[in-house]
């Protein structure tokens, strides 16, 4: 026995407060962030991500208060992304108790971020997400939920990225996201080849076989999902008891 | 007291959160001053990044003299680049260590099925038995991410190993000194327990 593949349940965060919609749209309530946390750590999530989706910049500071509350009291680790624009933005978030950082537009608007923050912070702690589109026969890389295309080949952008210092890539399917149809396992090997880094897909998930395909068709180190936990459509425990079920190594 | 060494390298939130909240009866500080550490009861050496800035920056703040004499003579834990740095020489920068114990830290070698960070939770087989592995199983998981792994020359001090295509060294003792290459702080039940452990650890 090894390493084992990770289940990453991914919290959504605006004005302070953990919520769901579908497709960024009609966001409903869904709790407290630090009530939800202890919940999924004791189902046995192996890290937790949160996704701050907070649009209005008086908000921003509040996702400081909530990983510095859940840093608190859950001992798994912590990722945080959504808005993160400087190496200071990444020091205050590490500085409250998060152990990575994801950057996402902020990587293509200045690639030289990470190269700074995984310089500064180290790699261990910077996580590049990118969100991929197949357009033609290749996968381009998109920014605003799927919206704008950037002109950048996805496999290219994993590689530079990873030379730049990203210590784990964050895949997510723009094709794939929200549709509950699993994950774009083609995109998934193809990325998870082309680079040394660990991969955790996201995007598509709607039953826990689609998790199983990430690991063993789609080659990824860790699945990250939002709905099918925050419905209570399965538990994270069920989760990894399938997986285990089906020859995924998996910590219980 | 427990003294938490920082030399300006990483978050070492992460590791304070996790003392007071298993301990909250015990003074725990983050600090640089030698003369605070050199009054701890316990001493705590994390480390995170590349293993030559971690050399750098305990040179440039005065902090290796007084690492090194804790490290002789009061329970000392070292954590990930904590563990690497407590060796002779690392691959990594080819840089020296403090060569308090005898070996070398070298890369995992990247294949197509071994991601480098080795990261994630990994089972980790207890070695030796030690008090800091007290009410811990055998074969726990714990939270790995590292890219080198540390290969000592007295195979005497393993402590822990685990498996990431070949079997590396997970945790090593030496009198007082405990060292993991994985997180406690970030193990959920059974890093707390080791971290417990840690604190009624008596020499």
């Amino acid at each position: 026995m090894g390493l084992a593949k990770r289940i990453i349940p991914c919290l959504d965060v605006n004005a302070g407060r953990v919520v769901k919609g579908i497709n960024f749209v009609s966001l409903q309530d869904a709790g407290d962030p630090v009530e939800i946390a202890r919940k999924y750590d004791e189902e046995g999530a192996d890290e937790l991500t949160f996704l701050d989706i907070t649009a209005s910049s008086d908000n921003r500071d509040l996702i400081l208060d909530i990983i510095e509350s859940v840093a608190k009291e859950i001992f798994i680790p912590l990722t945080v992304g959504g808005g993160v624009r400087s190496p200071d933005d990444v020091r205050r978030l590490l500085n409250v108790g998060a152990d990575k950082i994801s950057i996402n537009t902020s990587a293509i608007l200045n690639p030289n971020l990470v190269a700074e923050a995984s310089s500064r912070f180290g790699s261990q702690c910077i996580v590049v997400a990118i969100d991929a589109k197949k357009v033609g026969n290749h996968w381009e890389v998109f920014t605003h939920g799927g919206r704008n295309p950037t002109g950048l080949d996805a496999v290219e952008w994993a590689k530079k990225m990873v030379n730049l210092g990203a210590g784990e890539l964050l895949l997510t399917s723009m094709d794939r996201d929200g549709t509950k149809i699993g994950f774009d396992l083609a995109l998934t090997k193809l990325i998870s080849e082309a680079v040394e880094v660990p991969i955790i897909a996201s995007g598509g998930v709607g039953n826990l076989q689609h998790l199983v395909d990430g690991v063993l068709l789609g080659g990824a180190d860790a699945v990250l999902a939002a709905s099918i936990f925050h419905y209570g459509e399965f538990t994270i425990r069920e989760a990894k008891e399938y997986m285990t079920n089906n020859n995924v190594e998996i910590r219980l | 007291m427990i003294a938490i060494i920082d030399y300006g390298m990483g978050n070492l939130k992460s590791v304070h959160n996790a003392f007071k909240f298993i301990a909250p009866q015990i003074e725990t500080i983050v600090t640089s001053d030698p003369a605070l550490i050199s009054k701890a009861d316990r001493i705590v050496f994390p480390g995170q990044g590349a293993m030559p800035d971690c050399i750098r920056e305990l040179n440039n703040r005065g902090l290796r003299e007084i690492v090194i004499e804790s490290a002789m003579n009061k329970p000392f834990l070292g954590i990930c680049i904590g563990l690497q740095m407590l060796f002779d020489k690392s691959e990594e920068g080819n840089v020296q260590g403090l060569g308090i114990l005898k070996g070398r830290v070298n890369r995992f070698k990247s294949s197509k099925n071994l991601k480098i960070p080795h990261m994630g939770w990994n089972e980790v087989h207890q070695n030796a038995l030690h008090p800091i592995w007290n009410n811990i199983p055998p074969n726990e998981r714990f939270y790995f991410v590292h890219s080198y792994y540390v290969e000592e020359l007295d195979h005497s001090i393993k402590t822990g190993s685990a498996n990431y295509g070949t079997s590396f060294t997970a945790a090593v003792s030496y009198k007082n000194i405990f060292a993991v290459q994985f997180h406690p702080e970030k193990s959920a039940d059974s890093g707390l327990q080791l971290l417990k452990n840690f604190i009624s650890w008596t020499l």
